[in-house]
């Protein structure tokens, strides 16, 4: 910088305020004075890049996020291209879910008033690899969008547990890390799933309750549980806390768990669905002021009041690879007004999970589904 | 950005004040953004208000580029060569630029992913691209990519107002300050 004050010389050197704004006259800095001003100035600029990186989680290696979240469902599973990192096995379904306005109680959202609204949906087994073959004892999930009338969408996912077996998602993702496979026995350590119980007494109590639910013998009649709570909020502005489930038509069967084939969860599925349609009752289970809304481990108390408020009918399935449903994200957190997130940890966490996952899948290359469209059409 | 210019050695007063909303704006965006991606529990507060709030950036933007067009803007600093006038000019075509196309993305991978582009309560934006996970994957990639170029244009920018204003000491904070800069 050429100083173009250089003869009006100042023994003082400070910044002349008098002369502000221009200073066009000020003293000319000394050599010790201009060394300040650009250190200084080179200080705030790394303030703030260094505000930014620690927002960004730049300084806390250790913290758990959505990226590393992900990570570890990958070094869990392996990379299976275009395949989501949890219920990677599925299969897609259609329908709609006719609303008998008794919900509208308890939210205002559109879908509760009565009528028809199409739904979209997937089911799937939990875990990452998308070609697992068929077991009883695996979770089995449901994913449903609605698509509200006046352009709103509700997405949920849910499982067949009556209860979560992690209260929060540290203790999912530490779970995570302990079932990972010994590279040596290929089995996961026996001793990381002990102690990850021993430390979670809420999971152990937990596992209780699922273990003393035998599973069905198919998707078609078990039940699927929303299990994180949820805050409804209805025309008057009243909140009530909820959680769902969807109750199958179908009669419960204790499934058989004879050597079947591969495929047999989805294969029933299929031929279920392709000789009738295939229907739930939803049903919103209404909390009491004390019921844990942040803690999906721990039932509520039985007796809770029960609200039908409508019924989904699934009548079509279709292979991943040619249903939109694939390039859904059936975040928990799409929600109409009238619906909103409670305290929950899992919540946003699952939110922020399954953003990456799908951001991830997104990009990678759509290799083949374990259920593909001619074994759906056979 | 073909500025006219007056003897007038501060910004308008519609420009100093849109440039201070919208610059909190954008660092509130820029700090949310970076954060949400990083956070677990915190990811849907932040995001529920990342997207109204990257909506009002684009609204706020066409504005001012009309404000600028309309105002008279004041002339560079004698002490600025004609080299530090063309890369302030070209900053301000870059920072104008990311302002209006890093929400455009935003709106547009969420419509290529379809999402509901939800603002508050029922009320949501329509999608205006075709729904395909692919664009989105790279339109995703392109709002990280953006916002840390419009990170990195702001730093530069600030580095380069905070260098005129504390070193050449041409009082170039007080063409855009807040408050009446006295004449000269
Ligand atoms: C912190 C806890 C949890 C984590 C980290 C997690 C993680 C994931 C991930 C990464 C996916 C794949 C998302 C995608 O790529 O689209 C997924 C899918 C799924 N999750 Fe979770 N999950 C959690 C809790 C739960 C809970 C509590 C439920 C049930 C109530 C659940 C049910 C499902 C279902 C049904 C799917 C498959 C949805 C589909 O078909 O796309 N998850 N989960
Ligand atoms: C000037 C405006 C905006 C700025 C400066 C901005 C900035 C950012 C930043 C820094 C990130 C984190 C990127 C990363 O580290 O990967 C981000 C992510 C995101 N932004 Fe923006 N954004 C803007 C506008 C918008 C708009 C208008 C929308 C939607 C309507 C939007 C939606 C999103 C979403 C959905 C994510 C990612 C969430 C995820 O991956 O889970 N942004 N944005
Ligand atoms: C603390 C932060 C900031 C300071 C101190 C600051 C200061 C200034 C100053 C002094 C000027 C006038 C430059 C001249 O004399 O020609 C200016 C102009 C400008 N600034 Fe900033 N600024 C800041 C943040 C931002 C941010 C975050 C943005 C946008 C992302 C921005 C965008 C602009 C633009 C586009 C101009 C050109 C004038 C206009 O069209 O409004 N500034 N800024």
């Amino acid at each position: 910088m050429a100083n173009q004050n250089a003869k009006t010389t100042n023994e003082n050197g400070e910044l002349l305020n008098e002369t502000a704004p221009m200073e066009k006259h000020s003293a000319p800095l000394t050599a010790g004075n201009m060394f300040a001003r650009l250190a200084g100035i080179g200080c705030l600029l790394l303030g703030v890049v260094g505000a930014f990186l620690y927002l960004g989680g730049w300084f806390s290696p250790q913290k758990l996020t959505p990226a590393r979240f992900v990570d570890e469902f990958e070094r869990v599973s392996g990379i299976h291209s275009g395949f989501r990192h949890n219920h990677a096995k599925g299969v897609s379904v259609r329908g709609f879910f006719d609303s008998n306005g008794q919900g509208t109680r308890l939210s205002k959202a559109v879908v509760f008033q009565n009528g028809r609204v199409p739904v979209i949906g997937r089911f799937s087994l939990g875990g990452g690899d998308p070609h697992v073959p068929d077991a009883l004892s695996t979770v089995r999930g449901l994913g449903l969008q609605f698509s509200l009338p006046d352009g709103e969408q509700w997405r949920t996912a849910m499982i067949n547990l009556p209860v979560f077996p992690f209260k929060d998602p540290q203790a999912f993702y530490d779970n995570l890390v302990a079932s990972q496979l010994d590279p040596n026995t290929h089995q996961p350590d026996p001793a990381k799933g002990t102690a990850f119980l021993a430390s979670h007494p809420e999971t152990a109590r937990a596992l209780t309750i699922i273990k003393s639910h035998a599973p069905s013998s198919g998707f078609d009649n078990t039940a699927y549980y929303s299990l994180n709570a949820f805050r409804f909020v209805n025309a008057d502005g009243a909140s009530t806390y909820v959680r769902w489930t969807l109750t199958p038509v179908q009669p419960y069967e204790t499934g058989t768990g004879a050597s079947q084939n591969k495929d047999f969860l989805f294969d029933g599925l299929i031929a279920s669905i392709q000789q009738h349609p295939l229907q739930w009752h939803l049903v919103m289970t209404v909390a009491q002021p004390g019921d844990p809304t942040d803690n999906a481990t721990i039932p509520w108390p039985e007796g809770r009041e029960q609200v039908d408020v409508g019924t989904l009918t699934l009548d079509s399935v279709e292979s991943e690879e040619t249903s939109p449903a694939r390039d859904i994200n059936f975040d928990p957190l799409v929600l109409p007004a009238g619906m909103a997130p409670s305290n929950d940890p899992l919540l946003s966490a699952r939110s922020a999970v399954y953003s990456q996952s799908f951001t991830r899948r997104a990009g990678e290359t759509k290799e083949p589904s374990e259920i593909t469209p001619s074994e759906v059409r056979k | 950005m073909n500025a006219r210019t007056t003897n007038r050695q501060q910004f308008t007063g519609s420009m100093r004040l849109l440039h201070w909303l919208m610059a909190a704006l954008v660092l509130a965006m820029l700090g949310i953004g970076i954060a949400m991606v990083a956070s677990l529990g915190d990811y849907h507060r932040l995001v529920s208000i990342h997207r109204p709030l990257g909506i009002l950036i684009l609204i706020l933007v066409v504005i001012r580029f009309v404000n600028r067009c309309l105002s008279s803007l004041p002339p560079f600093p004698a002490t600025m060569s004609p080299q530090e006038r063309f890369a302030a000019h070209a900053s301000e075509v870059l920072l104008y630029t990311l302002l209006l196309v890093e929400p455009l993305v935003g709106w547009g991978m969420l419509s290529a992913a379809r999402y509901p582009i939800v603002l508050f309560g029922s009320l949501h934006l329509f999608p205006i691209l075709p729904h395909s996970v692919t664009l989105y994957a790279v339109l995703r990639r392109t709002h990280t990519f953006l916002a840390y170029l419009l990170f990195l244009a702001f730093v530069a920018h600030f580095g380069a107002v905070l260098f005129h204003t504390l070193f050449v000491r041409d009082g170039m904070l007080s063409r855009m300050a807040p408050w009446r800069a006295r004449a000269r």
